[in-house]
């Protein structure tokens, strides 16, 4: 149904061929100029319609944070959860319907931080979700504040004499925690990204993609990169593709090599498999009141 | 466990000898609860262990979560996939809670939590009585806003009160709270579950308009001041949001848009109060010293009334079965008639101070007979302190 209306929109000089997928009168968003955001919601549209998932089934879900706004741009059944929460949100949203592809956009702060306990449990149940994590870093939407994933030595407003502490491994820690498909991709990577996200929707049960994406309002310019562009460039020259290498070799640290790649794609039952399998066990079980 | 064959049914119809704990699970299940997520906490864990046996057998999940707010993030997530859903758990682990019920308050978003309440604060009195989170269940999250609670004063309330809370959360589309404590849970008595037919079953209102025709205005409320409540996977492309937001669910960051939704979540329980406030009235009719008690405490209140009564002296028994809203226009006409109102309850006085406040300028004065968790009064207890004000 989306399909035809997209194709019926790009007769109309003014529209974008994916208007339709966007909620109506909610551009402009609020994403800085020279942010990643914008172009990552948009290879996020392109692989759902690749994936030809029947876009009734799809439910957005995200937290809090610049990526969390993401939820409410997208025109799906979509939900703006609170800080953190988004993973159980979905683990609840999704088991009512085996059919349905529960996706969760959210930052890093979002999903390693505050909500870390939920993504390391999310991972270790293979609950059905989706997971496109855009790491920025630090926290932009409160003001550029030093985060879990900002690396020794990053200047924020919250470590103005370099952070002190290690950075978390995104995939790593996913992966280690029973994730059944990990990637990671910069925000320049679009062909590979798209690819990655088409595969990360199709796989039955818990999948992991970080993006890294460029924040130039609140981590470039207090770290030496001044706009979006430098950001991408910067990344360009320290990515390396690196396909089934072990992703704790992945760690990212201030000017080191950013290692891209698909790191895991495995088969396991996941938990809606394994929640209905408990629907045979208890039939023949009598209550004990 | 013994095997049968036929298909297990929803709701076990018959008599039994059974705890609150038990009784609050089989009334969701009645009810038509279908999903359960939940953290392992005393004094409420045999609700959790319950369910997990009995949701898989009607066609639900029970999912044991990492943690409480993963548990009712979970259970606001299942009611918008259409599922009830509940959890139950204990002071601390409401505590973890409160943020994500204030977001099914500003989702409005249909679901019960048991609050099987021990002694507080902090880890307090895991395996003993506490009355003392009657307020947090009123004011526990942050912001303006109205919610319900129910407390049970028997195994067979927990049942009953059970059904009445998913149906004003469906209703409504509010979390609602049951407030048992330690005794009402783990005490057994006789429970009656009744035929199924028998159990009125209140569904959330559903859109008129055909998805996909025209764009969906998920927070439109209809004159009740309840919006119709478009799921995930229907085709509507439902929004939601914890921000404050319009009728299209769209975020709108301004005083007016502000004004307008709190107003409105407010008054759709206000404005419904006869339909949503409970109590139980015993031996009122000529009281002159009136006691106001819910939960486990309305029982040895009332015993405390039987002995007053026995003494000649005019006690009676308000018992409070919904909490949330406050039964303020009841609690004032009482303070017109009685000389005394004595508030009996295991807590500082949370709702002693409720009672003084809707009793303000009328004749009877109001005192609390007082625990502070660990043991229930015995009714020669609160005579003893009534008969000091009197
Ligand atoms: S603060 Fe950073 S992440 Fe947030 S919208 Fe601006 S550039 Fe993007």
């Amino acid at each position: 149904m989306i399909k035809k209306e997209s194709n019926s929109m790009i007769l109309d000089a003014e529209a974008h061929p994916l208007d339709s997928y966007l909620r109506p009168g909610r551009i402009p968003h609020i994403w800085c100029s020279g942010c990643s955001l914008g172009s990552i919601t948009t290879v996020v549209i392109e692989a759902i319609i690749e994936s030809e998932i029947d876009p009734k089934n799809i439910a957005i879900v995200s937290g809090i944070g610049c990526t969390g706004r993401a939820a409410g741009y997208l025109n799906f059944d979509s939900f703006h959860t609170t800080h953190g929460r988004a993973l159980p949100f979905a683990i609840g949203l999704g088991i009512t319907d085996p059919n349905r592809k529960v996706i969760v956009i959210s930052g890093d702060g979002d999903i390693a931080s505050i909500g870390g306990n939920h993504l390391i449990h999310a991972a270790r149940r293979n609950a059905d979700i989706t997971v496109f994590c855009v790491n920025n870093f630090q926290y932009g939407m409160t003001g550029g504040q030093v985060g879990p994933t900002s690396y020794i030595g990053q200047y924020q407003t919250t470590s103005p004499y370099g952070n002190i502490e290690e950075p978390f491994n995104l995939p790593a820690l996913a992966a280690s925690c029973g994730a059944t498909y990990v990637s990671r991709w910069t925000a320049l990577d679009v062909r590979r990204m798209k690819e990655s996200f088409v595969e990360a929707l199709l796989h039955k049960g818990f999948s992991f993609v970080e993006i890294l994406g460029a924040c130039p309002t609140t981590y470039g310019r207090r770290n030496q990169l001044r706009d979006g562009l430098t950001i991408l460039e910067n990344f360009k020259n320290r990515t390396i593709l690196q396909h089934g290498i072990d992703p704790m070799k992945a760690q990212i640290q201030k000017d080191g090599p950013i290692i891209v790649g698909k790191f895991v794609e495995i088969q396991k039952p996941t938990l809606t498999d394994n929640l209905l399998r408990l629907h045979k066990m208890a039939k023949n079980v009598k209550p004990e009141l | 466990m013994s095997k049968k064959t036929e298909e297990i049914p929803d709701i076990l119809t018959g008599e039994y000898f059974t705890t609150g704990n038990l009784a609050v699970a089989e009334g969701s299940l009645a009810a038509g609860c279908k999903y359960f997520g939940g953290y392992p906490i005393t004094p409420s864990s045999e609700v959790a262990e319950h369910m997990a046996e009995r949701l898989p057998q009607v066609g639900g999940h029970f999912v044991q979560f990492e943690d409480e707010l993963a548990s009712i993030a979970s259970v606001l997530g299942a009611s918008w996939g259409g599922w009830k859903s509940c959890t139950a758990t204990s002071g601390p682990g409401y505590s973890l809670m409160v943020e994500n019920i204030g977001l099914g308050v500003m989702m409005e978003t249909p679901c019960v939590i048991v609050n099987v309440q021990r002694g507080g604060p902090s880890t307090g009195l895991p395996t003993l009585v506490g009355q003392q989170d009657v307020q947090q269940a009123r004011w526990g999250s942050h912001g303006d806003y109205e919610i319900i609670a129910l407390s049970p004063n028997s195994v067979q309330e927990c049942f009953d009160l059970a059904i009445d809370a998913f149906n004003y959360a469906e209703k409504y589309r509010v979390p609602v709270t049951i407030l048992m404590d330690e005794t009402i849970g783990h005490m057994s008595e006789r429970l009656v579950i009744p035929k199924r037919s028998q159990v009125k079953r209140l569904n959330r209102k559903k859109p008129s308009d055909k998805p996909g025709q025209q764009i969906h205005l998920p927070y439109e409320a209809d004159k009740d001041l309840i919006p119709p409540m478009a799921v995930a996977g229907e085709g509507y492309r439902t929004i939601t949001t914890g921000l404050t937001h319009d009728a299209r669910g769209y975020p709108v960051i301004n005083a007016s848009a502000q004004k307008k939704i709190v107003k409105r979540l407010c008054n759709k329980i206000l404005l419904n109060k006869n339909d949503i406030i409970k109590f139980e009235e015993y031996l009122l009719e000529d009281a002159e010293y009136v006691l106001i008690s819910f939960g486990i405490s309305s029982r040895a209140a009332k015993g405390a009334v039987n002995l007053a009564r026995n003494k000649g002296i005019k006690a009676g028994l308000l018992r409070l079965i919904t909490i949330w809203p406050f039964a303020d226009e009841a609690i004032q006409e009482m303070a017109k008639k009685a000389k005394v109102i004595f508030v009996v309850e295991i807590n500082n006085g949370q709702i002693t101070r409720e009672v003084q406040r809707a009793a303000a300028k009328q004749k009877a004065d109001v005192y609390g007979i007082l625990k502070l968790g660990g043991s229930i009064h015995t009714p020669a207890e609160i005579l003893k302190e009534m008969e000091e004000k009197i």
